[in-house]
């Protein structure tokens, strides 16, 4: 199969979109979570999505597939929350490696098929290595601002493992996504220089942050730019945004990291701001609408779509970049 | 800023990108146990709030790196190292640098760089303990992602000469760039900077073999930094600080020229390389240089005698001995005019016409300071003490002029000044007439409220060059706009230049400039005034300026309505909805101890003293900085310390004689809320209201959970039947001022004219503070326990607020009548309003008082048209009225 960072020269890539937002449409029960593998689990289950890619692995396929149809280049994992520090929740930190190497062979699997169906376009599969629950830099008790609740040794822990497994499962690329705490992510990439090292293979990384108030700062209090400069020790597939306020508020901060940075650029934003509900609607035109303007100004090499997105919003995505051509990065001294 | 080059580029919560065009970085030092007692015994005793308070200051005063060590024997360097570094992560002012991660441990290195999220410097590694280490460590810091200091050291001991810094430089970047593939922008070498004139010949050259060598390591060895401790080099002349100031000065003046450009540098010990005398500087280049073969006796010789006179402490008349030029130069550039006098009048004697000494001697003199204030060797103070000098000067020559009969030079210009209608502040504006008189320009300043026919009507009959507005408040924005229309209507030509503290390029460009169209410019700041008015009124290049001005401000115009128009606004009903929410069956309501009005007549200023925030007094003679901190500027701080002593010596008169009376009234009153009005009864019964406080409510459109705010939030609604209540204040310290600057001009003394009016702005503000203080403790007393430092309160970090109409929690002025009706302000201590509801004496405060301890400070932001018009129709006045006062806070 070809090389992801070749067809990247030439070509805006798709990636897909929310996968909590499809699993809720399945309206599953706590017996659907369970499955028969976890019939007798001790506490309660329901909400934990990824552990549907074992329990319910047919509608997890069935999703990528939807995306995959609607023109996606790229499909994530059901792994958002795969690491053992995420899983304490639901106390099944002993099922990671299962998650992840699952969720990974399920997407490489429909991955595979849709790229023999039309080898043109193939299809890649990205690990989803999400931010945990818990926050490296910041104290979650207001009277004690030096206590963490999680140590960079904690995380870089837990997300080799996460690494590992979805490696071992097929993934073509990992994705460090929704960074909250720049920290968290420094870890996570430690991890996978280390997990590089030691099994000498060299796995395109991306890494997307998140920026969560109008002040234009990373929930660790960083800038834009500062988050890159902290990230940039690592050689990146791509650099990117997801999540946060939507499509229209993540221009500046793309056009931060255009401005500063030769590498590769992706953006996910979610489907507008929820509303009231926690609802996203925003329509896949009017989505469409917002990231032409990413588009017109050439800051995009991959593209999809964060919570509240859909296959429609994806197809509306796909069928409008075909006509763009990616960023180009001029590679003077680099 | 070129992403493809190789940068160093850093990050704490903001980025430091050092590039070749950056000023020296200077690495704050006193968070280092290893270099400062104090830190160390705050570390051990676990002070660590205290220990925050340090690298705060560190930041405040310019660091832009902060070097963090806990290397001591009795300490567990990890543990504070963490605890520490957490501490810092917590605080957005600190944490927005970069860290410097000190230690000789490896250990305690690891634990910082796993508790930072930005890009780290780590100081330090070297070959010392053999390749392997090192490369384990650089790798390890590459993952990590940090910068790295290498210190010149390797296996056999540290490089102490030419030849071994650069065999030692050579060898490590070798290994990091080739072998640990470890980006080349993120070395930076300490070449070690050792003492000279320690008495011993293989000392003798130190510095210039560090010198040297950073030379030829920027040279030869791509894209690295080079740093180094420079206090080291001066260690033999401890306890004299003039010489070790010098010393400090020459070697960061050559190595800087070599190439180094970061370091360690505590700015209170360092001299401005201009200003060390002839004869020390040469002695101390001697040295540093290692110019000559006795250089180290002569210097320390030469100490000797430096001690000496630093102890007498008088004050050097040597420049009487000068030449007659000289003398004159001297005292302008040093703002004396002790002698000047004595000076002129040698002059006046040897000169055909008195004129020539203004032309001639004085011209000269004053080139030279306009020469300095350019290039930012002067500071703004500094070139008002200068044109004292001159002013008295010319004082002086006058009636010999006019006895001559001779023409007064030709000026370069004729400008008038003016504060428009409504508006009485005037700081600003007569430091701008300050400086361009210093620059011979003719000044027309027709002060305070003047009113649009007389500025058009001076104009003309004076025929000035450009007109000059200012003004301080909202309101005085729209004059300024009226009177650009009424230059555009009557045919006017000549540029128009705004300045005053509300004024802003956006405002200029979207409001002013399309009103008028020859040239409009937005002064920022006074320094600014003399290259904006030279440009404009140079024939060669004018046209093209304006019309550059005008070009940019178009696009400011086109960027801030692209802006404006995707602010969202929520409706007035839904903002309302959303409001601040206190639970006011939980809240604590304290029932005030006093009711009523009370009335300060001649209140004892020297109380005050205690309370003044100095910060802003240095931004008023732009000076940038936060006091005390300012003092110990590296740039500024030599200018600030004699500012801040003229400025204490003039509060010293002002209190020993009474100059300046205060007089404050403050009211506290039963009131509930009504939607967005506070109702304030004059009755207990609370059925007789009596005022009504029409609060402003934010409506830009908010994230989930942020509440809409407006000022009645803060009080308890009606229908919850709480005994809440407000309170209003009105302070002045200005009475006196207006004598006292005229007095001060009267003696071409526009340096303490400026002056008493800032000192009377910083104790009217003073006074509002420690009002608020005694009626948050006494008179409403719900603070009773309270006890905060003076910074404390600068940073506003009590209970309660105390927001004043025409600022952001209230930005309409209009409430300001309210408050005067009140408390009778002008009838109890005769404060009045302008037109344009601005307060007079100028040097005056009011607010209102809000104990609930929810209550804080915000900005209402843009309003819709909506709200202005709920707004008019709550105060029963046209639409068009309000609209007009509102203005300002209208969204497009």
């Amino acid at each position: 199969m070809e090389d992801i960072r070749k067809i990247l020269e030439n070509k805006i890539l798709v990636l897909d979109g929310a996968m909590g937002t499809m699993i809720q449409q399945y309206k599953f029960t706590e017996e659907d979570y369970r499955g028969e593998k976890f019939k007798d689990f001790h506490i309660s289950v329901k909400g934990n999505n990824d552990m549907l890619s074992i329990t319910q692995p047919k509608a997890i396929k069935e999703i990528h597939a939807k995306y995959l149809e609607a023109g996606a280049d790229i499909i994530e994992t059901n792994t958002f929350s795969s690491t053992t520090i995420a899983m304490a929740d639901y106390e099944m930190e002993d099922f990671v490696y299962e998650l992840n190497f699952q969720s990974a062979k399920i997407a490489k699997e429909i991955a595979n098929e849709f790229t023999a169906k039309n080898p043109n376009k193939p299809r890649f599969v990205a690990g989803s290595i999400g931010p945990t629950n818990r926050t490296a830099s910041m104290s979650p008790d207001v009277n004690d601002p030096g206590f963490r609740a999680v140590s960079f040794n904690d995380l870089r822990i837990a997300y080799k493992q996460q690494v590992e497994a979805l490696i071992d499962g097929g993934v073509d690329v990992l994705l460090v996504e929704t960074v909250f705490d720049t920290l968290n992510a420094k870890a996570a990439l430690f991890a996978i220089e280390e997990v590089k090292d030691q099994r000498n293979i060299d796995i395109p990384i991306m890494l997307s942050g998140t920026i969560t108030d109008a002040s234009g700062r990373t929930l660790s209090g960083q800038t834009a730019e500062a988050f890159l400069i902290s990230v940039a020790h690592i050689p990146l597939l791509t650099i990117g945004f997801n999540c946060a306020l939507g499509a229209k508020q993540l221009t500046p901060h793309l056009e931060v990291l255009a401005k500063n940075s030769n590498l590769k650029i992706s953006a996910h934003p979610n489907a507008g701001l929820p509303n009231a509900f926690g609802e996203y609607d925003e329509s896949p035109e009017m989505m469409a609408a917002q990231i032409k303007e990413y588009l017109d100004k050439n800051l995009i090499n991959i593209i999809g779509g964060c919570c509240g997105t859909t296959p429609a919003h994806i197809k509306a995505i796909a069928d409008m970049v075909k006509d763009f051509k990616p960023r180009l990065v001029s590679e003077v001294n680099n | 800023m070129n992403k493809n080059e190789k940068y160093l580029r850093l990050s704490g919560l903001e980025p430091l990108v050092v590039t070749p065009e950056s000023n020296f970085i200077n690495v704050g030092e006193r968070t280092n146990v290893a270099g400062s007692r104090k830190f160390l015994r705050l570390i051990k005793e676990e002070k660590y709030d205290e220990a925050l308070a340090i690298a705060r200051q560190q930041v405040e005063g310019g660091a832009q790196i902060i070097d963090i060590n806990m290397d001591d024997g009795l300490l567990d360097g990890k543990v504070a190292m963490v605890r520490f570094m957490n501490l810092i992560a917590a605080e957005p002012d600190i944490a927005r640098v970069p860290i410097m991660i000190d230690s000789s441990k490896w250990e305690i290195i690891e634990a910082g760089l796993q508790v930072a999220q930005g890009k780290c410097v780590v100081n330090s590694i070297s070959l010392k303990e053999g390749e392997e280490q090192f490369i384990h460590h650089a790798k390890l810091i590459k993952r990590y992602g940090a910068a790295v200091v290498v210190m010149a050291f390797d296996e056999v001991g540290q490089a102490d000469n030419y030849n071994r810094r650069i065999e030692i430089c050579k060898r490590s970047y070798d290994i990091l760039v080739n072998m640990v593939k470890f980006p080349p922008e993120d070395i930076i070498f300490d070449l070690n900077i050792f003492p000279v004139a320690t008495g011993m010949d293989e000392h003798k050259r130190n510095a210039i073999d560090f010198i040297e060598a950073t030379k030829w390591v920027r040279e030869n060895l791509p894209y690295v930094s080079v740093s180094g401790g420079v206090s080291n080099v001066s260690f033999s002349f401890r306890g004299n600080d003039k010489v070790r100031e010098a010393m400090h000065s020459v070697f960061l003046y050559y190595a800087i020229q070599a190439g180094m450009n970061i370091g360690i540098v505590n700015p209170t010990m360092l001299e401005v390389y201009d200003e060390i005398p002839k004869d020390l500087l040469e002695h101390v280049e001697d040295v540093i240089l290692d110019r000559r073969e006795d250089a180290t006796e002569r210097l320390l010789a030469f100490a000797e005698t430096v001690v000496g006179a630093a102890r007498e402490n008088k004050v050097d008349l040597s420049w009487r001995e000068k030449p007659l030029q000289e003398r004159i130069t001297h005292a302008l550039v040093k703002g004396i005019d002790e002698f000047v006098v004595e000076d002129i009048e040698e002059a006046r004697k040897l000169a055909n016409k008195p004129i020539e000494v203004i032309e001639g001697n004085l011209m000269i003199g004053m080139n030279v300071v306009g020469d300095l204030f350019g290039s930012g060797k002067m500071f703004l103070p500094q070139v008002v003490k200068s044109a004292r000098v001159m002013k008295r000067a010319v004082a002086y020559l006058l009636p010999y002029i006019e006895a001559d009969k001779g023409e007064v030079s030709k000026a370069n210009g004729k400008i008038l000044l003016a504060t428009v209608k409504g508006d009485v502040h005037d700081i600003g504006k007569n430091i701008v007439g300050v400086v361009l008189g210093c620059n011979n320009y003719d000044i027309v300043d027709l002060g305070v409220m003047v009113s649009p026919e007389k500025i058009i009507e001076t104009a003309k009959a004076e025929n000035v060059d450009v007109i000059g507005l200012s003004g301080l408040i909202t309101p005085s924005l729209d004059e300024m706009a009226y009177l650009a229309s009424e230059m555009e209507r009557q045919n006017f030509t000549i540029p128009l230049l705004i300045g005053g503290a509300t004024t802003s390029k956006a405002h200029t460009a979207v409001k002013i400039d399309t009103q008028y169209s020859n040239a409009v410019v937005h002064v920022h700041d006074a320094s600014r005034a003399v290259t904006v008015v030279g440009d404009l009124l140079n024939n060669r290049i004018n046209q093209k300026y304006i019309g550059d001005i005008k070009a940019d401000y178009i696009k400011v115009r086109e960027g801030f309505l692209n802006r404006s128009s995707s602010k969202e606004y929520v409706s007035l009903t839904e903002a309302r909805e959303n409001k601040f929410k206190i639970d006011w069956n939980s809240t604590e309501i304290q029932q005030p101890n006093f009711e009523g009005i009370q009335v300060y007549e001649d209140f004892d200023l020297s109380k005050l003293v205690d309370y003044i925030d100095w910060t802003p007094f240095f931004r008023t003679w732009e000076l940038a900085g936060k006091y005390p901190a300012i003092l110990n500027d590296k740039v500024v701080g030599k200018e600030a310390t004699n500012l801040f002593t003229d400025a204490k010596l003039l509060l010293a008169k002002v209190l020993n004689e009474n100059l300046l009376t205060a007089k404050a009234v403050f009211g506290i009153f039963p009131a509930n809320s009504n939607v967005d009005d506070i109702e304030i009864y004059g009755d207990n019964k609370r059925e007789i209201v009596t005022s009504t406080v029409r609060t402003l409510r934010q409506q830009l459109k908010k994230k989930e959970g942020t509440p809409s705010i407006a000022l009645a939030d803060f009080i308890a609604p009606k229908e919850t039947n709480i005994e809440d209540h407000i309170g209003a204040f009105c302070v002045s310290t200005g009475f006196g001022t207006a004598e006292l600057a005229a007095e001060f001009e009267k003696h071409h003394d526009d340096y303490n004219s400026i002056m008493i009016k800032a000192l009377a702005d910083r104790l009217a503000e003073a006074f509002a503070e420690y009002l608020h203080e005694k009626v948050r403790k006494e008179y409403w007393g719900y603070a009773v326990n309270e006890k905060y430092t003076n910074e404390d309160l600068i940073k506003e970090s009590y209970k309660g607020i105390r927001p004043a109409p025409g600022y952001p929690a209230c930005p309409d002025h209009l409430e300001k009548l309210t408050i005067w009706n009140l408390l009778s302000v002008k009838e109890t201590i005769g404060v009045e309003l302008t037109d344009s509801l601005a307060m007079w004496p100028a040097a005056s405060v009011s607010g209102y008082y809000f104990a609930n301890e929810q209550a804080k400070y915000f900005g209402v932001g843009k309003i819709t048209m909506e709200q202005v018009e709920d707004f008019a129709n709550r105060k029963k006045m046209e639409i068009s009225e309000a609209k007009k006062w509102l203005n300002p806070n209208l969204a497009e």
